[in-house]
């Protein structure tokens, strides 16, 4: 008792001189006052597992630059924008998310978000406040890309008519283009193809059928699912009947990837099973149960995983598990992408004004970023087009080859 | 394969989930019956069932049981998550609806929701419980595996048509659940004094049945079903989350409906009809189209029998 007692006291006496020391080496900041990052991804749900890894991307980012540029000091709030209800990304949420980040006079760039039906609802919210908002994660072209979406997209997205929303993946119409020539080298000659009938997955099975009539596979079937539904036992049954050699599903996992694969094995389907980036998360594998995925089935996505990164990305990897202690989910070298953008563009900027931020992101070029240097092009999308191929063994995620280039 | 395969094949999987519908549908119609109350709150106790059934799997390292150890296993889920969702569901009753007895339906209506609400919330906090087989609670409100311990062969050996131990099982469990509760209803003395309850209550009283005692019962053998139902659930679809007993309930009050609310042969014949009438819009016309098909039939029977398929003439009152 008494012995901790003096360890406390020695512990209090040590952070107040620390935190004395800490107080003079501040000397009259050029810039007083804070800069806050807000961030808009989902944390309720079986996708919190990725968005932890994410968030400490981020955070691993503002620690570089010691949570400070030129004395602003840089605040960061990790908002949600799921809900139990929907137990996935929540348009409300978002919503509102979108509209507290315009209103914090702080706020001056906004990371998310994860789905891309989420950046529909918040990019013409930030738009006509002129916030800047960097995406790790979302691959739907429409959002930037015009010509291949709906006729009005991507300027329904930009009210005010500057562009105010990047990313910092490549997008849907590059992968499912890859999904469907990797389809092709692993001999596929029938494809099943299943969608969760939302904007993302519906978005790349579309490409992936157009490309894969292209490659003269033939396509035996194309189906929205009930992302709610117990089971897809008699879906399973249909499939099997038209024995194709592959089944792609555009899909997440929270819109029930994992149980679309349980009942396809459980229902006899015994060929092969392709998903995109959404599922390559180890929440998939825990939904589908590793007995199902292994071996027979491919993850395309559009990055490299952290483990086959050299240079920028490499010391990413070291780093994030020093910090944390365990190794990073796919999407987390974007989370520490997209943050390092904005703090490079609050660097150069020197500004709190979100217009001169939103220059200096827009104006971002040759990027030492983690899958090498990059730069934005006109429409917001990043010139990256990495993207890898992987499957399942074990239960784990396996690299199996970079896709493209 | 042959279209006849295919056909027999939807049947089957259309008969098994229809088969788990039904028996979570007779929870529902006997409350009905008895205190003309909708319990929405039934599919909620539903899915606390199948999470308790997944921490017994969990506690006890059932996975490594070997096939004559998982026998039992599946047999100690059972009653364990009957009696469990029975006492749940009578607590629900003794402690909500039983002071509302004497008050509007519509009160013990919107305590039936709150009740839902709750049980939903205990389930979202029950799944960020840190065990493995909860992903040791990395999220709560994510859908968990049910490991199979059901193994998932094909009885009928290479073709086609598969019937697998888990089909088996749903009709093994089912159909002696049903035959054993319609003899009680018919030749008890609890299923008569059941009968009489919902007859009515005040001359039931006066003969001196014990009405709350009679109620308090139903609403346990009708969670104790859904009790079983939901550990066959999980052994069939191998995935549990605290949103399912939404939709099961939904699936499950459809078919309490069709087949005439009230009414134990019709929830199963609700029940059967739902199950196939999904696998058949799957094969044959479109997945997305499934929902749509489904409340299309309800909406249809009830114009034509506003009292289900076999309801009975008297007049609803919730």
């Amino acid at each position: 008792m008494k012995n901790s007692a003096v360890i406390i006291s020695i512990f209090g006496a040590c952070s107040v001189l620390f935190a004395a020391a800490q107080d003079s080496k501040v000397v009259a900041p050029a810039n007083a006052g804070t800069l806050k990052i807000i961030s808009s991804l989902p944390r309720t749900g079986s996708a919190n597992a990725q968005t932890n890894t994410m968030v400490n991307g981020i955070k691993l980012a503002i620690d570089e630059v010691g949570g400070q540029i030129d004395g602003w000091k840089i605040a960061y709030e990790d908002m949600d924008d799921a809900s139990p209800q929907r137990g996935n990304w929540d348009p409300a949420v978002e919503a509102q998310n979108a509209n507290a980040a315009v209103k914090d006079s702080d706020c001056i760039a906004y990371i998310g978000t994860f789905n891309s039906g989420a950046a529909k609802v918040a990019i013409p919210i930030l738009n006509r406040a002129g916030l800047a908002m960097v995406s790790p994660a979302n691959t739907y072209p429409g959002l930037t890309k015009p010509g291949f979406g709906e006729a009005n997209e991507p300027l329904v997205y930009r009210p005010s008519g500057k562009i105010n929303y990047f990313r910092v993946v490549p997008t849907d119409d590059l992968q499912g283009v890859e999904a469907a020539n990797w389809a092709k080298t692993l001999k596929a000659g029938k494809v099943f193809i299943l969608h969760d009938r939302e904007l993302y997955g519906k978005g790349i099975a579309d490409v992936f059928r157009k490309q894969a009539e292209k490659l003269g596979i033939e396509v035996v079937g194309f189906e929205g699912i009930d992302s709610k539904a117990a089971n897809y036992r008699s879906l399973a049954t249909k499939v099997k009947a038209t024995s194709p050699d592959l089944v792609y599903f555009g899909g997440t996992t929270q819109s029930n990837a994992g149980q679309v694969a349980k009942d396809l094995r459980s229902g006899g389907y015994e060929g092969m099973f392709m998903v995109p980036d959404g599922c390559f998360e180890q929440a998939f594998i825990e939904a589908a149960g590793a007995a199902n995925l292994n071996g027979k089935t491919y993850i395309t996505f559009g990055g490299l995983p952290a483990e086959e990164m050299t240079g920028k990305g490499a010391d990413f990897r070291a780093a994030y598990k020093l910090k944390f202690g365990a190794d990073p989910e796919a999407y987390a070298s974007y989370g520490y992408e997209a943050a390092r953008v904005v703090l490079q563009a609050i660097a150069q900027a020197k500004t709190k004004d979100r217009a001169g931020i939103l220059a200096a992101i827009s104006a971002t070029k040759d990027f030492d970023g983690v899958l090498g240097k990059w730069s934005f092009d006109a429409n917001g999308d990043t010139s990256s087009r990495v993207m890898s191929g992987q499957t399942v063994q074990d239960g784990k995620f396996v690299f199996v080859k970079v896709l493209g280039n | 394969m042959l279209d006849f395969e295919v056909f027999s094949q939807q049947l089957i999987t259309g008969l098994s989930n229809g088969m788990i519908i039904a028996l979570i549908a007779i929870g529902y119609t006997m409350v009905y019956g008895i205190i003309e109350l909708i319990n929405f709150a039934h599919g909620d106790v539903f899915m606390l069932g199948a999470f308790l059934a997944l921490t017994l799997l969990g506690a006890l390292g059932m996975e490594a049981w070997g096939p004559s150890g998982q026998v039992f296993g599946v047999a100690l889920m059972l009653i364990g998550s009957a009696v469990f969702c029975g006492g749940l569901n009578w607590s629900l009753d003794r402690l909500a609806y039983r002071a509302l007895r004497k008050s509007s339906k519509l009160s013990l209506l919107v305590s039936a929701i709150g009740c839902s609400f709750v049980c939903m919330n205990l389930g979202l906090f029950w799944g960020g419980a840190p065990m493995k087989v909860f992903a040791n609670g990395n999220s709560a409100a994510a859908p968990k595996d049910f490991p199979a311990i059901i193994p998932q062969i094909n009885l009928l050996g290479d073709g086609f048509l598969r019937i697998t131990p888990g089909d088996l099982l749903v009709f093994a469990v089912t159909i002696p659940l049903m035959v054993g509760l319609t003899f009680m209803v018919k030749r008890t003395r609890l299923g008569r004094a059941m009968r009489a309850v919902a007859q009515d209550p005040i001359a039931a009283s006066l003969m001196g049945i014990p009405v709350d005692r009679v109620i308090g019962a139903t609403f346990f053998i009708g969670g104790a079903l859904g009790g079983f139902a939901s550990v066959i659930y999980s052994l069939y679809n191998n995935t549990i989350g605290f949103q399912m007993g939404t939709r099961a309930g939904l699936d499950a009050f459809t078919a309490a409906v069709l087949g005439g609310i009230g009414s134990l042969p019709g929830a199963v014949l609700g029940g059967l009809t739902i199950g196939c009438v999904r696998s058949m819009s799957d094969q044959y016309l479109e997945t997305r189209w499934t929902n749509t098909i489904v409340f299309c039939i309800l909406v249809l029977i009830l114009i034509f029998r506003p009292n289900g398929l076999l309801g009975s003439t008297r007049r609803e009152k919730v």
